[in-house]
């Protein structure tokens, strides 16, 4: 490409600093920088190993959820049945491991997962039906579908059965839990579809715009079509971590997790139109979720104030990314 | 008879571009004036300053004798000014009783009051309409008497129509004269923008022509024939921006088109491009043509015709399948459809042929795309930062020579053009015309949508002109002129009455594929 001298391309004043333009970019660091240092004032156990462990384990589930929302959310779309997928997943996990053996089992459920994102993939890209309104549908009707199967009661595995699983849940390696390296797996593989590969590139232009997308002669619905399919896939896999911690599945758990997986991708900047969004970012959003529920139990704060704090927390992390044109006028 | 609504001297400027030049009008209480020109002209500005949605420079206004500012749309409508555009300002949910009195819908509304009065305001324009139903349920022209009761629910003095006959069928723009006739005779006085010139020389009893921002006459159509309206409304000449035609062949039909055909907009549309050529399309905005480029996109849906590419038919249901056929479209709307503005220029580069840059395992292969990027870029003479640069870094000429890249590396046989150099500098036109000649000398079949003339006269081997959704005519070389041009894109309305009556939006996009 030539380089011409009518397009300069970084004009010297730019170099100066721009408080917006920083915070859009580093705002998710910010936040989490300014957590983590509060949080190790405010507390001497929140910087001990078994502590920062222990956060790590939490946002396990969440974090690889939060990925699958992410290729959702980058397309424009939003999941809400992740939080009921995920109680799909423990339930089917906890029978499947009993049955057919832990390798089995647990790809069971994660096919399940699967089957279920797809499910609303094809209703939304094919049907073009909202995904906000599907999504909802299948948030209530795979929580009840996880309670039939559950026969609505904690479903125990045979101590034999569930040696293996049980073991990863409460296991290490190097030192860190394996949930833990699970969800780094996670992480690391979507960061490479998004960054390497075809998919993640059209993922995000689909979500930047569509209709150029499809006028330049791509599936799109294909491509959208395959982000449920993934969410519902990750989340069912958080399911089987539920279960691998506890030694039960059960249908009642990860109530209201959507809107913690939904919060996190959103902290980690991504944008609910589309296009704009990464793997990093997201981790930091999920870490930042996890840092607040930790410091907030260390010292103390009921579960009610927690709620507020997280909600305003949220709001503080989008005006920091996107609020400084509102302060600029 | 003195005038009700004058404008003397009116000046109006977008950017730095005048769009009006001191533009005189009159306008008498009880008489038909029609505003004609040629899109661009200046109509649809003067009018809109006439309705109070703009605020002219200069100039001076006066209303039943009072010298006055129209500082807002409301204080036009006080007044009794009305104007009726082209795209309707009506909610589609709402009922036609509530449309008709949207402006002063009360808090609590009294339901068979609102009716009866709708009734009444439909009636006086001698028309019958059930008032409780769905404005979205209604047929344009339906929606359209709706949009004019509107207007005469409150004392109308003046009512401006801009171009209401267009989304028309014949018989429906009978009707709308047959309205016009009775509200002239009532005393209001009428401004009727159209292109379509014989109905104009029916009801007008006056004429203003307008060319490039400025007044170019007043006449009637007792005075003036066609040829001389259209001789008044043409001139415009662009530099000699073309390049010499490289020595090209000729060679076998590539496009085939048949009987191409989607609601009103799409009416039996047949042409081909063979090898090496380059055809145009020219017609008004809004005769069909970019509906046409569309469907043989694949981007909306046909309801019927028949495509061809070297002899072969090809099912086109989307982009895909056209692109798959070898047929590229770069659109219109570059912003929304055309490029990916906030993704890079390599990215936006590739997209229509994503293969050569992928491995089996849908890794990209970054280095062949950046040689790739590189190597189109140097070609079309791309001024950019690099291939990393965002599109939205751009000048507007440079956007589209990316939107071009993208066809020239997807490579396909035909490649159509929608309005390839609008929004973009001088100079970059004369480099856009030389790459449209350069893939016709490279064997590509092409065809070339645009509103400016001159342009397709400097690029085209022949125009086929279209109106109303049909193709009217083909000019040769040898007749090439812009009389021609617009007497075919202007005359001789044959609109079949048995126009479909689906009035699907031209631009509805599809979900699917």
């Amino acid at each position: 490409m030539t380089q011409s001298v009518t397009a300069t391309p970084v004009p010297a004043s730019r170099r100066s600093f721009d408080a917006g333009e920083f915070f859009r970019r580093y705002g998710t660091v910010c936040i989490f920088v300014v957590l983590v240092v509060g949080a190790a004032f405010e507390s001497n156990a929140f910087l001990s190993d078994r502590n920062i462990m222990n956060v790590l384990r939490q946002i396990s589930g969440t974090g690889i959820m939060a990925v699958g929302m992410l290729f959702v959310i980058l397309t424009g779309g939003i999941d809400l049945s992740v939080g009921s997928i995920l109680a799909l997943g423990s339930v089917v996990s906890a029978i499947a491991i009993d049955a057919h053996g832990t390798g089995l089992g647990v790809g069971l459920s994660v096919a399940a997962g699967a089957g279920c994102g797809l499910v609303t993939g094809v209703l939304v890209a094919y049907a073009g039906l909202p995904p906000f309104v599907i999504t909802l549908a299948a948030m209530t009707a795979v929580r009840g579908f996880a309670l039939i199967v559950s026969d609505g009661q904690p479903i125990m595995m045979g101590d034999d059965a569930s040696t293996v699983i049980t073991n990863f849940g409460s296991g290490f390696f190097l030192g860190i839990p394996d949930p833990v390296w699970l969800m780094a797996l996670v992480f690391v593989l979507a960061g490479v579809v998004l960054t390497f590969t075809k998919f993640g590139r059209l993922v995000k232009a689909i979500g930047s715009n569509r209709e150029a997308v499809r006028l330049s002669g791509i599936a799109v619905p294909r491509y959208v079509m395959a982000v449920y399919v993934i969410s519902g896939a990750l989340a069912a896999l958080a399911g089987v971590i539920t279960t691998s911690r506890t030694g039960v599945g059960s249908g009642v758990v990860g109530v209201g997790s959507e809107l913690n997986v939904i919060a996190a991708v959103v902290i980690g900047g991504a944008s609910l139109m589309g296009g704009k969004g990464g793997v990093i970012n997201t981790l930091l959003g999920a870490l930042v979720m996890g840092v607040i529920a930790n410091i907030m139990n260390l010292v103390g704060v009921p579960g009610y104030n927690q709620q507020v704090c997280m909600g305003a927390i949220i709001v503080i992390a989008m005006l920091l990314q996107h609020g400084s044109r509102w302060f600029k006028r | 008879m003195s005038d009700l609504l004058t404008l003397t001297g009116i000046t109006k400027s977008f950017g730095g571009v005048r769009a009006l030049k001191g533009v005189d009008f009159s306008l008498r209480a009880g008489e038909v004036h029609a505003l004609l020109g040629e899109n661009g002209a200046g109509k649809s500005t003067l009018m809109r300053v006439v309705g109070g949605e703009l605020q002219p420079e200069a100039g001076s206004i006066t209303f039943e004798g009072r010298s006055l500012t129209l500082a807002d749309p409301k204080a036009a409508a006080d007044l009794g000014i009305a104007v009726i555009h082209q795209e309707l300002a009506l909610a589609p949910d709402l009922s036609v009783a509530e449309n008709i009195f949207m402006r002063e819908l009360p808090a609590a509304i009294s339901w068979g009051k609102l009716n009866r009065r709708a009734r009444d305001v439909l009636a006086r324009m001698g028309f019958e309409l059930d008032v409780r139903r769905r404005v979205g349920d209604l047929a344009v022209a339906q929606q359209q008497v709706v949009e004019i009761a509107k207007a005469l629910s409150r004392d109308v003095k003046v009512i401006v129509f801009d171009e209401p006959t267009a989304v028309l069928s014949s018989r429906d723009a009978q009707r709308l004269h047959d309205i016009i006739a009775v509200l002239r005779d009532s005393g209001v006085g009428i401004v009727y923008i159209s292109h379509r010139l014989e109905e104009v020389f029916k009801i007008a009893d006056r004429m203003t022509i307008m060319k490039d921002g400025a007044l170019v006459g007043v006449t009637s159509p007792q005075v003036s024939t066609i040829d001389d309206v259209i001789r008044m409304m043409v001139g415009r000449s662009l530099a000699a921006l073309f390049p010499k035609a490289a020595h090209r062949s000729i060679g076998e039909e590539v496009l085939k088109v048949e009987n191409l055909r989607r609601g009103i907009k799409v009416r039996g549309v047949s042409l081909s491009v063979r090898a090496g050529e380059i055809v145009g399309l020219g017609g008004l905005v809004g005769s069909g043509r970019t509906e046409t480029a569309r469907l043989i996109f694949g981007a909306d849906a046909k309801e019927s015709g028949e495509i061809r590419v070297h002899g072969k038919v090809v099912k086109i249901n989307s982009p895909l399948d056209a692109v798959l056929a070898g047929i590229g479209l770069v659109p219109e709307d570059r912003k929304h459809h055309g490029a990916i503005l906030d993704m890079s220029i390599r990215i936006n580069t590739t997209m229509a042929r994503l293969k050569p840059v992928v491995n089996a395992l849908g890794f990209i292969r970054r280095q062949r795309e950046r040689d790739t990027v590189m190597k189109l870029g140097q070609q079309l003479r791309l001024k950019s930062a690099g291939p990393e640069a965002p599109v939205s870094s751009l000048s507007g000429g440079n956007q589209q020579k990316v939107v071009l890249a993208k066809w020239f590396h997807a490579g396909g046989d035909v490649i159509i053009l929608d309005e390839p150099t609008r929004g973009v500098d001088v100079g970059a036109k004369t480099e856009i015309y030389g790459l449209i000649e350069e893939l016709a000398a490279a064997g590509r079949a092409i065809l070339v949508i645009s509103s400016e003339h001159q342009e397709l006269f400097g690029l085209c081997d022949r125009v086929l002109v279209m109106a109303e959704g049909e193709l009217r005519g083909m000019l040769l070389p040898e007749d090439y002129s812009e009389e021609k041009l617009l007497a075919l894109a202007m005359t001789n309305s044959v609109a079949a009455d048995q126009a479909a009556p689906l009035d699907l939006p031209a631009h509805k996009h599809q979900p699917v594929n």
